[in-house]
């Protein structure tokens, strides 16, 4: 039975061998020297049976001696080497053989007779060790087998999982570019919309400066007259008289300065409103804003159409606080709810008996630590169906070209987002709507 | 002869004042002043009987001047005061309401006080 420890043994060697065949580093180290064991361990097998038969006593002994050292021999040497760890569970699997040679070649030494007896239980274990050897090497095999293919098939994932890391990183690149192009298109809608209500701005902005240059001309006209009539009196000797006039040449001068200062402040207005947003809040009299914005809104569409009349009712509190904003993004708030608010008026009035009369309320006060401001119209009103959406961008309810559809969005941006504030909505279908906006002070 | 001037901006007061200032103190003129289309019939419903002539601005928010002339002219017919329109817009629609609904003149802002006042002489 000596013989399976060598072929064990021989085996062993030469599946070392063969683990290593695929390495070109570690091959050509152990090649000669794994060669050379297998021959060895032929050559150590010849020797010993030559040798054992020479003796009389402990044959069987030596026999398994030799053998299990050999491979125990192997086996710890093999284990050693890092080269070899791979092989492990191989190595590992030798071991019962070797323990089984071993125990039974002490058996042999101490009691020759009783091991004699025991010849076919020893046999048994011998072989079934051997077997154990071929049965480790299958599973682990099989096992080895199993790895290879989880292996491969998580390596055939990650291509899968680059590919789509790539796919999506492209798609998120192109998200990228798309965002981007949309926020460069928004500005430049924001932009256009402010142009487009400064184009409705235009007549009424005319007439608000045409008016004040008239009082300009006229007063300048009339007060020359003044002082050629002054000097007339003077020297008729009427100083009372001369005196009165005076007053009036002082009176007209002051009204010069005064609708020269108010055609100076329609134009920077206006300038403001077209001038890109520049964040800045500053403290602003919102009853003087609401005026002015007013005022524009009602000139302009009455430019547009002179058949219309609205009454412009105005409560503005005395005294309120003056509030921190961007006058001209505050002051498209305003123009925007006007603009709405006439619009709503118009359309109803195409309706509307010869009773009807179109008004727009703009009332100011104070909240405590805000100011509200409420712009009212008895127009058409906003169908329920459609106030959910009056804020989003681009909804309008007029036709094409005639609404872009981003002005109360924007105006719900600018005081919600940039101010704080609120934007609340009331509205009666064919009883008029009413704006409140509060903004803190 | 009694002016009744309609016209929003206050300042218009002052100005015809002086402007006609010489008139006045010869009392050729007699002016008074209405703030809007409301307040001009209110006042003509005391006085249309002095009333000889009314200059009113056709832009004004409420009651727009057009609106007073049709008023004016179908309410007040005994004898009918001579009404002029003043405008900024110097438009054709403008002018043709106004001719329509029997203005007896139509006038553009800026004023030519001068050729007004000639107008209104040769109404004495």
């Amino acid at each position: 039975m000596e013989i399976f420890y060598f072929i064990a043994a021989f085996l062993l060697i030469k599946r070392l061998q063969k683990s290593l065949k695929t390495s070109f580093l570690l091959y050509p180290k152990w090649k000669t020297m794994l060669i050379t064991a297998s021959w060895l361990v032929i050559v150590i097998y010849v020797v010993t049976m030559i040798f054992a038969s020479n003796l009389t006593s402990s044959e069987d002994a030596v026999k398994d001696l030799v053998g299990s050292a050999l491979l125990f021999g192997l086996i710890y040497f093999a284990n050693k080497e890092p080269d070899f760890e791979s092989q492990r569970v191989y190595l590992y699997a030798n071991i019962p053989l070797a323990i089984v040679g071993f125990v039974t070649a002490i058996a042999e030494f101490i009691a020759p007779v009783f091991a004699s007896g025991q010849e076919n239980y020893i046999a048994l274990a011998i072989i079934a060790a051997f077997f154990w050897i071929f049965g480790r090497w299958a599973t682990t095999k099989k096992q080895s087998e199993e790895l290879r293919i989880s292996a491969e098939r998580k390596a055939e994932l990650e291509v899968l999982v680059q590919e789509r890391t790539l796919e999506l990183q492209k798609q998120k690149d192109e998200l990228q570019d798309t965002l981007q192009e949309l926020k460069t298109t928004q500005a430049q809608l924001i932009q256009s919309e402010k142009m487009a209500s400064l184009g409705e701005l235009t007549a009424g902005i005319a007439h608000e400066i045409q008016n004040p240059l008239n009082f300009v001309n006229n007063f300048s006209e009339v007060t020359a007259e003044l002082v050629d009539e002054m000097e007339l009196e003077l020297n008729k000797g009427d100083k009372e008289e001369a005196i009165a006039i005076a007053s009036d040449i002082k009176q007209n001068l002051e009204k010069i300065m005064h609708h020269g200062k108010r055609a100076d402040g329609i134009v920077k207005g206006m300038l403001q409103h077209s001038r890109a947003s520049s964040n800045v809040k500053e403290p602003t009299d919102i009853n003087k804003l609401a005026d002015e914005y007013l005022r524009l809104a009602y000139h302009g569409l009455r430019a547009k159409d002179k058949s219309f009349n609205a009454d412009l009712v105005t409560h503005f509190a005395e005294g309120l606080p003056a509030a921190n904003m961007v006058p001209q993004d505050i002051g498209r708030v305003l123009l925007n709810l006007f603009n709405n608010g006439f619009y709503a008026v118009k359309e109803k009035q195409k309706t509307a008996g010869p009773d009807y009369k179109p008004a727009i309320e703009v009332t100011t006060s104070s909240k405590g630590k805000s100011i509200e401001i409420i712009v009212k119209d008895n127009g058409v009103g906003i169908p329920d169906e459609i106030k959910e959406k009056i804020l989003q961008p681009f909804f309008t309810t007029k036709p094409t070209g005639e609404g872009t559809g981003l002005g109360l969005s924007l105006s719900y941006d600018i005081v919600v987002k940039a101010h704080s504030g609120k934007i609340d909505v009331k509205s009666k279908p064919g009883e008029g709507s009413e704006f409140k906006i509060n903004i803190p002070v | 002869m009694k002016i009744l001037v309609v016209d929003d901006e206050a300042d218009v007061q002052p100005l015809f004042l002086q402007r006609f200032r010489k008139e006045i103190r010869e009392h050729e003129f007699e002016f008074d002043f209405a703030l809007s289309g409301e307040d001009a019939l209110s006042y003509l419903h005391d006085k249309h009987s002095e009333v000889v002539l009314i200059l009113s601005d056709i832009n004004m928010p409420g009651m727009s001047g057009l609106e007073l002339l049709s008023r004016i002219r179908h309410e007040y017919d005994t004898p009918p005061p001579m009404v002029m329109m003043i405008t900024a817009y110097g438009d054709e629609e403008n002018h043709r309401q106004a001719m329509e609904r029997g203005a007896n003149d139509f006038l553009t802002k800026p004023l030519d006080f001068s050729l007004l006042k000639e107008k209104l002489k040769t109404l004495i």
